[in-house]
């Protein structure tokens, strides 16, 4: 029973990666990815409202009308995804300025509804929590490995502390234009679903 | 599972009030904190347009208060430059020049600035009881968002003392380095009137010389020639005669008293 409690919750970070094998939630992934910080912020959120999302549709998976049932969990997830913006501007004033609209665009994030139809309408309420924990914890590890390659090679810092001295700043670094835009991430994304389909061969979708 | 069309209707209803409610006391509960850390975040980008303060002193909300202690916020009227007697903490800029009876269409600008408000707010910094600096909001669009700062005049009415942007949404690396020290830097000492009296302080292609060789320019950001422009376009709008213009000379003449 616990190892397949293990398997829930460790299994979306490699073995299923929401990012990497699912390829949901790219949008914020390219987004908020140009600094570590906002990158960390993001992720904690999204964790809470994929966490709570899928306990609070778990608990009411059984009353929840089927040709509604979209709506339902539309509705509870906007306004989880509401009250975290509003926590956020109340706490972390600085970092939501930066975060500015990607926080009420979870609401949108695929992952999110992907778990709660996929996953918290057929299991109960534990196994839902740490699904949501799992795929958060999935999506943030490509998040942060994405920001961390971003803020380097774009602005020679990790978290906001200088590693490599910017040319403009008296330094010798020549930061890498490409990844301070969104774009960048693409690559980096591109970069990381290869490696892992390296290392775990089963990911590879079979040709033709 | 098979529900009838009143059950669907119930259930339906009953989710979006209680989710209404959840949403509603999250909101309204946390409204004072999130307006006062607006309030906060405004003061600390005065101080650190005036010099005051550095953007990595993380600066908390008594520390701010103290420094705003010898720092007067007025609200003037943007034609003569007088100082009004509107209470500067009530008076909501961005409000007043939406509202039509308080502002009124901007002329053709470069900067993207649609409408100028009537009254504007400013902060004037004291140093032994006297006016030293004046810090006066600025804002216009650069590549893909409208930059929102302040800019800080010594008591000349005419040397920049400083500059800050607190809400942009410019390319990080790029257009984003509108928060880089160096460059704000740059901007201390630099001229903004030539002898004509308009403005003439702007953001080049490439390096500046330094401010006794070429008062009257700031070095470029590297790959963000639009961005650059549009510095230089709201500058020239906000210090122009639609702007501060007749306020900073007031504030200059105010010296002589």
């Amino acid at each position: 029973m616990t190892e397949s409690y293990k398997k829930t919750l460790l299994d979306p970070l490699f073995e299923s990666n929401p990012i990497a094998l699912q390829v949901l939630g790219i949008c914020s992934a390219l987004a908020v990815t140009s600094k570590m910080e906002t990158a960390l912020v993001m992720c904690v959120a999204v964790i809470c409202v994929l966490a709570l999302s899928n306990v609070s549709i778990s608990l009411l998976r059984n009353f929840i009308p089927g040709n509604v049932r979209i709506i339902v969990q539309l509705t509870i997830i906007a306004s989880l995804v509401i009250m975290t913006d509003q926590v956020l501007k109340a706490y972390v004033y600085e970092i939501s300025k930066q975060l500015s609209v990607f926080v009420g665009l979870i609401i949108t994030n695929c992952i999110i509804m992907g778990r709660a139809e996929a996953y918290a309408m057929q299991n109960g309420p534990f196994d839902s929590l740490l699904d949501g924990l799992g795929n958060g914890l999935g999506y943030s590890t490509i998040l942060m490995a994405t920001a961390f390659f971003r803020e380097l090679l774009a602005q020679g810092t990790v978290f906001g502390v200088v590693l490599l001295p910017k040319v403009s700043d008296g330094g010798w670094y020549n930061p890498n234009g490409i990844l301070g835009i969104p774009a960048g991430a693409f690559f980096l994304i591109g970069f990381f679903i290869w490696a892992l389909r390296v290392w775990k061969t089963d990911q590879i979708e079979a040709e033709g | 599972m098979r529900h009838n069309a009143l059950y669907t209707i119930l259930f339906s209803g009953a989710v979006c009030v209680v989710c209404a409610v959840l949403v509603s006391s999250a909101a309204v509960s946390l409204k004072q904190d999130q307006l006062r850390n607006a309030a906060l975040d405004k003061q600390r980008n005065v101080l650190f347009a005036s010099g005051l303060a550095n953007p990595t002193d993380r600066l908390d909300s008594e520390q701010v208060e103290r420094m705003f202690e010898n720092i007067r916020p007025i609200v003037i009227d943007l034609e003569t430059g007088r100082e009004t007697d509107v209470d500067p903490t009530s008076f909501d800029q961005a409000k007043a020049a939406k509202n039509p009876a308080t502002s009124r269409e901007a002329p053709a600008n470069r900067a993207s600035v649609q409408r100028v408000p009537n009254q504007a707010l400013v902060y004037e910094v004291l140093e032994d009881g006297k006016p030293a600096m004046a810090v006066v909001p600025i804002e216009g669009y650069g590549l893909w968002s409208t930059l929102y700062g302040f800019l800080a005049i010594g008591n000349d009415g005419n040397t920049v003392r400083g500059i800050t942007y607190y809400q942009h949404l410019e390319t990080p690396g790029l257009g984003g380095e509108v928060d880089n020290p160096n460059w704000k830097a740059v901007w201390a000492g630099r001229r903004i009137y030539d002898d004509a009296g308009t403005p003439a302080i702007r953001v080049i292609k490439g390096r500046a010389a330094p401010a006794d060789r070429a008062p009257f320019e700031v070095d470029g950001l590297t790959g963000a020639t639009i961005t650059s422009n549009g510095v230089t376009s709201m500058l020239e709008f906000w210090l122009g005669e639609h702007g501060f213009r007749n306020y900073l000379q007031r504030f200059k003449e105010g010296q002589d008293r």
